[in-house]
């Protein structure tokens, strides 16, 4: 199947998802996946192409619910209100990476960690900002252009809009020049700081578009949820989007999204009919870890050449003989 | 949709091929009934017991209630709040269920509460956010179990009145039921004539309470709010240090939970406790429950259990008045905020027109007799509202319980 052809067959499956899943607590289910899908594919961006692993995302996505539900509280509009999240969460972001783009490796990992917990506590102590730990709740959702995102299937389509924008745009970003450069300075930083680039400013703004869609998947989430709680920042939350995005596969655009349904669906559906989904959550880890250590999707593909050459091969060598 | 084989199309199915010569029986859809609570992770424990006081319930009354057969689903919501509100969608609209029983914590309660008011869906949780019934009601929601600061208002007035303490630390978790529990005990216990000194927060996960006690000084008494499996640590080393000699120890009804009977030591033993339910009540259905309980699980049931077996019975009493109905949601939700039983686990209650109920708040000391530690009830202090002795709109007027309210006084 010819790469148009496969992106069309996508588009037409994701927009219909609503009329096939039937019960609209599986659209909601969709849209969560979308939702952790544009998060994962916003960490990727550090994590495979900048070779940068963070453990503090959760901090940045928490910013964005956060800023939204109080600006909200506060009586702003819906559009102002997000505008003023998005900047909000440029400003950390650009905080974050001034910070712990000091190191990379494991000191980049403590630092993000360091600051991810941070806005935890800030989250969970500030009570007259946040509320503590009975967080904030949100009483309406938006209605752009007149559409009201009240019912599954609407949000459904709302995120959606924004699931392909963030997935365009990473596509975009990954085949452009300076993504080509952001791979340059996770395989040979020296050789491209020689090179006369400079790496500490393409690493700031690959940290600083990680976040911008971080936070927009923050905003998602707290519309969907229509609550936020200290719960978002946790390091819990950091920790499963980076395996949502290991489980997948680094590096590339399919994965972090592969990885955020699997954990999506073990986590809301299979946990209804097995008791101990936790555990077949983590044998299921243990096994693409095993059997595919590049994860999900490369591994896949891997699996599937093997087949399709071996296939090839053996009729073949039977021609030979 | 129509190729997938959902719970319910299995159940009637299988309740169709159970039962071929009894088409009635068949046709009368069960009452559905969601259970949220939480199955893994570290609030687990008090969760499976509230499955287990369900359970019980259930099997007493041979899953039938008011003459109709009812379904259970439970749902796992790992307790947190994102986790509860995809529960709570799954229960609500996949599995369109008449009542909601849960969730445990109150930050899942609170990240449901609007969802569920919206559908309208009677739901009926222990969770304790005192806001929950007092400054954000929510008019499909009905609590039996208490407040936050339901029984540490008598507690106050007990350890002033009847202990005559004057200076007294508090130390508690640091998060909102810790807040509004200790919160609660000060208002009154200071209304009362004592003082408050001194007022510690231990982090959720804190594992050597030694530093917190070393600093309590100059005191006649203190007060925990602890919870989990908090307490078992927390009585071990206070009773280590020697402060358990110098100063008697308070405490709300998850820091001495009867389930929590068989993990405690001599450690414990003279705690003073205020709680909404007692394994020790003297009530013909609470002999039968807790009788019940060791005979199916081995162990005295607290409150998560015997909570749990209370909703089952208001849902039973709501039914009865319907005739059984489910389909009018507001006259559902009004047979239930007007049940009022007298034989239950916990004693007579009523609900206030919030939904929070009105009851029995015990006192009790915690003993060991034959061998075996129990609390026993000391004192009652019977038909306590939500807002203890105080004006209501006085009482709402204030701001919700919590770190700096009521503040220290210097």
């Amino acid at each position: 199947m010819s790469r148009p052809a496969a992106v069309a067959a996508a588009l037409l499956v994701l927009a219909s998802v609503p009329l096939w899943v039937g019960n609209s607590y599986y659209v909601n289910i969709a849209s969560q996946i979308l939702i952790y899908a544009v998060f994962a594919l916003a960490l990727n961006v550090l994590v495979g192409y900048a070779g940068l692993v963070s453990l503090g995302h959760a901090g940045l996505f928490g910013i964005g619910s956060y800023a939204l539900a109080w600006l909200l509280a506060d009586g702003w509009g819906h559009l102002p209100a997000a505008l003023a999240a998005l900047l909000l969460i440029l400003g950390a972001s650009a905080v974050f990476a001034v910070l712990s783009l000091r190191a990379t490796g494991i000191g980049f990992l403590m630092i993000t960690l360091a600051l991810g917990q941070i806005l935890w506590g800030l989250a969970y102590r500030w009570i007259s900002l946040t509320g503590g730990d009975n967080g904030i709740n949100v009483n309406s959702r938006p209605a752009p252009f007149g559409v009201a995102l009240d019912g599954a299937t609407p949000f459904y389509y709302f995120t959606l809009i924004l699931f392909l924008a963030a997935v365009g745009s990473m596509a975009v970003f990954v085949a452009s020049p300076f993504g080509a450069s952001l791979k340059g300075t996770r395989d040979q930083p020296r050789r491209m700081t020689a090179l006369g680039y400079n790496v500490w400013l393409i690493r700031f703004l690959a940290f600083l578009f990680s976040g911008f869609w971080s936070g927009v998947a923050g905003l998602l989430f707290c519309y969907y949820n229509e609550f936020v709680s200290p719960n978002v920042l946790a390091l819990g939350s950091s920790a499963e989007v980076l395996l949502m995005v290991i489980s997948g596969g680094t590096g590339t655009l399919l994965g972090p999204i592969a990885g955020a349904a699997l954990v999506v669906i073990m986590k809301n559906v299979a946990s209804a009919y097995i008791e101990r989904w936790n555990l077949v959550l983590g044998a299921i880890f243990v096994a693409i870890v095993i059997f595919m250590p590049e994860g999900l999707v490369p591994g896949s593909v891997r699996l599937w050449r093997w087949l399709w050459t071996g296939m090839r091969r053996a009729p073949a060598r039977g021609g030979a003989r | 949709m129509a190729f997938t084989l959902d719970r319910r199309a299995f159940l009637a199915g299988a309740a169709a091929a159970a039962l071929p010569c009894a088409p009635a029986i068949a046709a009368a859809p069960p009452v559905r009934i969601g259970l949220m609570t939480v199955k893994t992770g570290p609030l687990a424990q008090g969760g499976i017991q509230m499955e287990q006081g369900f359970t019980l319930f259930l099997k007493h009354r041979n899953s039938t209630l008011a003459g109709r057969e009812v379904e259970l689903i439970v749902a796992d919501t790992g307790g947190n709040p994102a986790g509860a509100k995809t529960k709570a969608q799954e229960l609500i609209e996949r599995d369109k269920v008449d009542f909601i029983v849960g969730p445990l914590a109150a930050f899942e309660l609170l990240a449901i509460t609007n969802y569920v008011e919206q559908h309208k869906v009677p739901m009926l949780s222990l969770a304790a956010a005192d806001d929950m019934t007092q400054r954000k009601p929510n008019a499909f929601f009905v609590r039996a179990s208490a407040t936050s600061s339901q029984c540490t208002h008598p507690l106050g007035d007990y350890a002033a009145k009847e202990m005559k303490l004057k200076r007294v630390a508090t130390i508690s978790e640091d998060f909102a039921f810790g807040y509004e529990q200790i919160g609660g005990f000060q208002q009154v216990f200071e209304d009362s004539g004592g003082r408050i000194v001194m007022k510690l927060w231990p982090p959720l996960n804190t594992a050597d309470f030694t530093p917190f006690i070393s600093q309590f000084a100059g005191i006649d008494g203190v007060m925990n709010g602890f919870a989990g499996s908090n307490p078992i640590k927390f009585n071990q080393q206070y009773a280590e240090l020697g402060a358990k000699a110098k100063w008697p120890i308070l405490g709300g009804w998850t820091a001495y939970d009867d389930a929590l009977l068989k993990s405690f030591g001599d450690d414990a033993v003279g705690a003073i406790s205020a709680a909404w339910y007692s394994s020790e009540i003297d009530t013909p259905s609470n002999k039968r429950f807790v009788a019940d309980i060791l005979k199916e699980y081995g162990n005295i049931p607290g409150g998560y259990a015997a909570g749990l077996y209370i909703n089952g019975m208001c849902i039973e009493a709501a039914l009865k008045k319907t005739g059984g109905k489910t389909e009018d949601r507001q006259a559902l939700i009004a047979a239930l905020r007007a049940v009022s039983l007298t034989d239950t686990p916990r004693g007579p209650f009523h609900f206030d027109h919030l939904g929070n109920v009105v009851g029995t708040v015990f006192i009790r000391r915690l003993e060991r007799k034959n061998g075996k530690l129990v609390n026993t009830i000391i004192k009652t202090y019977p038909n306590v509202s939500q807002f203890w002795t105080y004006d209501e709109k006085e009482y709402l007027a204030k701001p919700v319980y919590s770190r700096d309210y009521p503040p220290l006084k210097s």
